[in-house]
């Protein structure tokens, strides 16, 4: 029964696509698995985006001292339901001057390379859409094309607080890539691979509870700080200031494209967010619950410390983002990658 | 041979251009941290401003002329709306003008009123200057939801004394409106007691935070010559280290009673005004107390007719508002109404060296500094 539990995700696909197999040949059958899982992930993507704004609200609202959303439904848990209702019955509204295609691809980029990234995160044993031996590399590679759906939005409204917020975002993302990847680099060397599935089973040491983080704090704190730059959310949201350039890059956008951002931006949060808990946390790793509910713990945990961040800091300024990103974080990822490889020496000499 | 005319006034090939191309962004009159409707028209080269021209005048309303239309008494109504964060101040710097009119003494107790009902004012407006300085520079709203939680308390006792939140018309010519309730000695004291862990509060969010003071620290400089020389006063002026302050340096009403510092800051920049107003909430607290445990008894306004008439004359009362000096010059003909009535607005004038704050530092930091000045667009439009 516990097997059943604990692998209930694997085990429904297996059956859906035995049953498939069954009366239809066999590629037919397979494409239509992968249509179904991917649909899955959609569906489970849009509920995380949902529950993620819905506490996000409530939770800083708490931090203060206030109630937050609480009127649509129990404790306002319809809220993000009612929010969308509204987003999508809105105007579609492309402005005069903006360049159309652009403006309106922009969207697409975004929302397609925020999806792709969750590709190679394991949710549990067998729950990964596709394990890539170069799982790590290609979700850090995909996730700086949101960049590009930046830039064009920016570029394509026509409007100069989007054009500043793009040139922000064009700046940032591309500057705090550098340590991102450098922070990783640490895991991977300590893991001997870039699939995030391996690296899960890494950590497996010390009955489940040698996770990265003991081994790399320093990577961790650089992961987070970078990742927290690479989102966009506070103090580093300079691209959508909104007490400075009104709302950056999306400003001239409203109604379904402007929704489509939204969940661009947390799709991406909550897949960096549950990057960190696989390359440091341990993944699905975790006693008594099933694995996919550690791994969602850990992401959220992961989440709230961005709600934190959000209700507490202050926004640095561009210049100061810069400062941090070439003066502190890379040399600190840098010298990580260096007492790694001194510590993986040292470790190798004395156990063999 | 002919010449192509085109050849010879075809412009040479320009240098390479490596300037960054300058962008002109209007900011406001509807943006997000412009405190109303404010229009500041920055020329940007990249993200540094170049050059910076404030334009004003969206909220006109012609209060002055509009004072001249109503009497002394119904005039008080259009001053709550000027510096509307602050209408008990602009309610008695007005009242202080018509009683220097027509020579009105005012009672002892109404006087007590007064200076209790005006350092809560300051601490309520001081609030919104500190919670919405913190958004400027990027919070998501926490110091000022904080601070507009205990600014609540302070209107709910304006409630209690006269029924109305922001504005009271409250302090009127020869008195206060309405004598103290019951309830609110005992109401404000359990504030003031409470009040210094909420300063701490902001403090602890928002002062000993590195990135607030990133962001603040050394920004925006105000020199004091500077600050004298464009008339700042208040807050901003004392950040710039000249302890100017109405209630020291030219008491009116009860001032000199009272055992308070005039608070000062060395720093010229926006952090220093910040901090300017946080030590000047504890310096109110304190007034508040002792005002409270000296309230003599007594009537709490003097007996005045409704319309009472001013002499022929001119008249000239300053007050210590919480965002600076704030005047009201009157004449008087000798009717029912004002023939003229000037009002000096500390927020006008603390605009002043706005544009040459703003020059060489970023767009984030324009938002900072205007921020720090504190203004409040009904009494910069009026």
């Amino acid at each position: 029964m516990s097997n059943f539990i604990n692998n209930f995700f694997p085990i429904a696909a297996n059956w859906i696509g035995t049953a498939l197999a069954s009366f239809l040949p066999g590629w037919i059958a397979n494409i239509i698995q992968i249509v179904i899982s991917i649909s899955f992930f959609f569906v489970f993507g849009t509920i995380v985006v949902m529950s993620l704004v819905y506490l996000e609200r409530r939770i800083i609202a708490f931090m203060q001292d206030r109630l937050g959303p609480n009127r649509v439904g129990p404790q306002g848990l319809l809220q993000p339901i009612a929010d969308v209702l509204k987003l999508f019955s809105k105007e579609d509204i492309v402005p005069t001057n903006a360049d159309p295609i652009v403006f309106k691809l922009s969207t697409i980029v975004m929302v397609v390379s925020a999806l792709l990234v969750y590709a190679v995160i394991p949710f549990g044993p067998g729950m990964i859409i596709s394990d890539l031996n170069i799982g790590i590399l290609y979700a850090i590679a995909i996730a700086s094309l949101t960049a590009i759906g930046m830039l064009m939005a920016g570029w394509g409204s026509n409007n100069k607080y989007a054009l500043l917020g793009a040139m922000r975002a064009a700046a940032q993302v591309i500057s705090y890539e550098i340590p991102l990847v450098f922070s990783v680099i640490g895991v991977v060397m300590i893991t001997g691979s870039l699939s995030t599935v391996s690296i899960v089973h890494g950590q497996a040491a010390w009955s489940g509870w040698r996770w990265n983080i003991i081994l790399q704090p320093i990577g961790f704190v650089v992961y987070f700080i970078a990742a927290t730059a690479e989102l966009n959310r506070t103090p580093f949201d300079l691209m959508e200031a909104e007490s400075e350039i009104v709302a950056g890059y999306h400003i001239e956008y409203s109604g379904v494209r402007f929704a489509l951002f939204f969940l661009a931006e947390y799709l991406n949060a909550f897949a960096v967010a549950a990057l960190g808990a696989t390359l440091f946390f341990g993944g699905w790793l975790g006693p008594f619950l099933p694995p996919y509910v550690w791994f969602l713990i850990k992401t959220y945990m992961l989440f709230f410390v961005f709600y934190w961040m959000r209700g507490t800091l202050p926004r640095v300024r561009i210049d100061q983002l810069m400062g941090l990103a070439w003066k502190y974080l890379l040399p600190a990822a840098l010298a990580n990658v260096v007492i790694t490889g001194v510590g993986i020496w040292v470790y190798q000499v004395l156990i063999a | 041979m002919s010449i192509d005319p085109r050849a010879v006034v075809d412009p040479p090939t320009e240098p390479l251009n490596e300037e960054t191309e300058q962008i002109v962004v209007n900011m406001g009159p509807q943006h997000p941290s412009t405190h109303g409707v404010f229009r500041m028209i920055l020329t940007l080269s990249g993200e540094t401003i170049v050059k910076a021209e404030i334009v004003m005048g969206y909220l006109h309303r012609g209060v002055e002329k509009q004072c001249e239309e109503g009497t002394f008494v119904h005039n008080i109504t259009a001053t709550d709306r000027l510096d509307y964060l602050s209408a008990m101040s602009n309610n008695l710097a007005f009242s202080m003008a018509a009683e220097a009119l027509a020579g009105i003494e005012v009672p002892e107790r109404a006087w007590y009123i007064r200076t209790i009902v005006c350092e809560l004012q300051r601490l309520a407006s001081h609030c919104v200057a500190i919670g919405t300085f913190g958004a400027d520079v990027g919070t998501f709203f926490t110091p000022l939801s904080y601070a507009f939680r205990d600014r609540e308390r302070i209107l709910d006792m304006f409630n209690m004394i006269c029924g109305a939140r922001m504005t009271v018309s409250y302090v009127r010519p020869g008195g206060v409106a309405l004598d103290l309730p019951e309830e609110f000695i005992p109401a404000c004291r359990y504030f003031l007691d409470l009040y210094p862990q909420k300063v701490d509060e902001y403090e602890t969010l928002l002062t000993k935070n590195e990135i607030f003071k990133a962001r603040s620290v050394g920004i925006g400089i105000l020199p004091p010559e500077k600050a004298l020389s464009y008339a700042v006063s208040g807050p901003s002026l004392r950040a710039s280290g000249i302890g100017y302050d109405l209630r020291k340096d030219q008491p009116y009403g009860i001032y000199d009673r009272f055992d308070f510092e005039v608070q000062t800051a060395t720093g010229c920049d926006c952090f220093s005004r910040y901090i300017v107003r946080i030590r000047e909430m504890r310096e109110s607290a304190k007034i508040i107390k002792q005002a409270l445990d000296h309230l003599p008894p007594g009537p709490h306004t003097a007996k005045l007719s409704r319309n009472f008439r001013a002499p022929e004359g001119e008249a000239f009362s300053r007050i210590e508002a919480p965002k600076g000096e704030l005047g009201f010059y009157m004449v008087g003909d000798g009717s029912i109404a004002p023939y003229r009535c000037k009002i000096r607005a500390p927020s006008f004038i603390n605009l002043g060296p706005l544009h040459e704050m703003l020059l060489g530092w970023k767009v984030a930091d324009a938002v900072a500094i205007l921020g720090s000045l504190d203004i409040v667009l009904g009494e910069v439009d009026r």
